[in-house]
């Protein structure tokens, strides 16, 4: 663990001494929780409906996958029409997109990243290398079956997939929503325990909380 | 010209082979007791003030590390790699961050890729891009990266691999002909 994560003893500017105990103070450690639909199926309706009109993306590039986000963002195929902007935040995200090869290093951050989004949300993942390992299939860092560390509600498969493969993505995404069945967040909180024996499986220096938003 | 600066610096240092690759590269190997030296006087006296790179390859047949030193000189624009041999048994090396600071980043790196020690780099043993790597190091040439993957990562059951040229021979002669 890292120096920075161990319980001390810290001395105040003002000459007080105080006990810090990062992964105790500074993270929330409880488990997610299941967001059950609302009682009414037509309010429900018009959530799913909203929500599919306004994918946020968190602005996080994991691979060379990132690069099809610039052309998408800019006015040649200009995503923003479609309701789905960038941001800079998994605050204020509610679609991760898992663009390209994942290093188990870069998996460790996603994992933090994907924990501090709002729920609803959902995960893409872009490109072949995160449905089977693509070309990395037999590397010493990079893992090969993302739905195995994260609830994956879509695969745009290509190595790479153009913009227009990300458009028609996002399409099938908004259907997805307004079905109702885009329940990553909710299937993580039920799986929770599996989903994180796979990622302490792979990453060695695990020095964070189980779940931390 | 690097025949010229082969045969100048052959006067000073006893130095091995030349491999000369284009007009403004060239590669010379020399004993490692005469490196430091060797450094110094091809960036002080040569011009050669930049260190481009320091990389290592892992020739596993002869037992050996192959640093290679890529030094470059703005002025006359040409590169000279300067080749070191290290035996693969003892893999301690002497560290070059005094002669260019960058170096200690590269040790740093090989360290890590490669388990080849520089005594005294600042920062060596820290971990550099790999976290909490456990098995030895990814570089080396006996380590099995497929092996390690396929023990490691889960693998998704469909993928097939085929010979293409026997591949296609199926797709465009499926009677054998």
């Amino acid at each position: 663990m890292k120096d920075e994560l161990k319980k001390r003893t810290i001395k105040g500017p003002d000459g007080f001494e105080f006990e810090v105990d990062p992964l105790h103070d500074y993270y929330c450690d409880a488990p997610p929780k299941v967001h059950p639909p609302v009682y009414v199926k037509i309010v429900e309706d018009l959530f799913n409906w909203a929500r599919s009109e306004s994918i946020w993306i968190l602005g996080f590039g994991t691979g060379c996958g990132a690069i099809e986000m610039r052309p998408l963002m800019t006015p040649r195929f200009d995503a923003y029409r479609y309701g789905v902007q960038w941001r800079p935040t998994p605050r204020q995200s509610n679609l991760f997109i898992i663009s390209g090869y994942l290093s188990v290093k870069t998996l460790k951050r996603v994992i933090r990243s994907y924990e501090q989004m709002q729920s609803p949300k959902y995960v893409i993942g872009l490109g072949s290398c995160t449905i089977n390992g693509g070309m990395y299939w037999d590397s010493y860092n990079t893992i090969k079956k993302l739905d195995e560390y994260l609830p994956v509600d879509l695969y745009i498969a290509g190595c790479m997939p153009r913009p227009e493969a990300l458009l028609k993505g996002f399409e099938d995404l908004k259907k997805i929503i307004r079905a109702g069945e885009g329940e990553g967040a909710n299937h993580y909180a039920e799986n929770f325990d599996w989903y994180k024996a796979n990622q302490k499986k792979v990453i060695n220096d695990w020095d964070m909380p189980d779940y931390n938003w | 010209m690097m025949r010229t600066l082969y045969a100048e610096l052959n006067a000073r240092f006893p130095l091995g082979e030349l491999t000369v690759q284009r007009d403004d590269l060239a590669f010379i190997t020399v004993e490692r007791e005469h490196l430091r030296a060797l450094l110094l006087h091809m960036r002080d006296r040569e011009g050669f003030t930049h260190l481009v790179l320091l990389t290592a390859v892992d020739w596993i047949e002869d037992g050996i590390f192959q640093l290679t030193y890529l030094l470059s000189n703005r002025d006359k624009r040409c590169d000279v790699g300067i080749r070191v041999m290290v035996t693969r048994v003892d893999t301690s090396m002497e560290s070059m961050h005094d002669v260019w600071p960058t170096a200690a980043t590269y040790q740093r790196e090989l360290y890590e890729m490669f388990g080849i020690d520089f005594p005294g780099s600042p920062g060596v043993h820290d971990p550099f891009i790999l976290e909490g790597w456990a098995d030895i190091p990814p570089y080396r040439r006996e380590f099995d990266t497929k092996k390690f993957s396929e023990e490691n990562f889960t693998h998704r059951a469909g993928r097939e691999t085929n010979d293409p040229a026997q591949y296609m021979k199926k797709q465009l002669y499926p009677d054998g002909a």
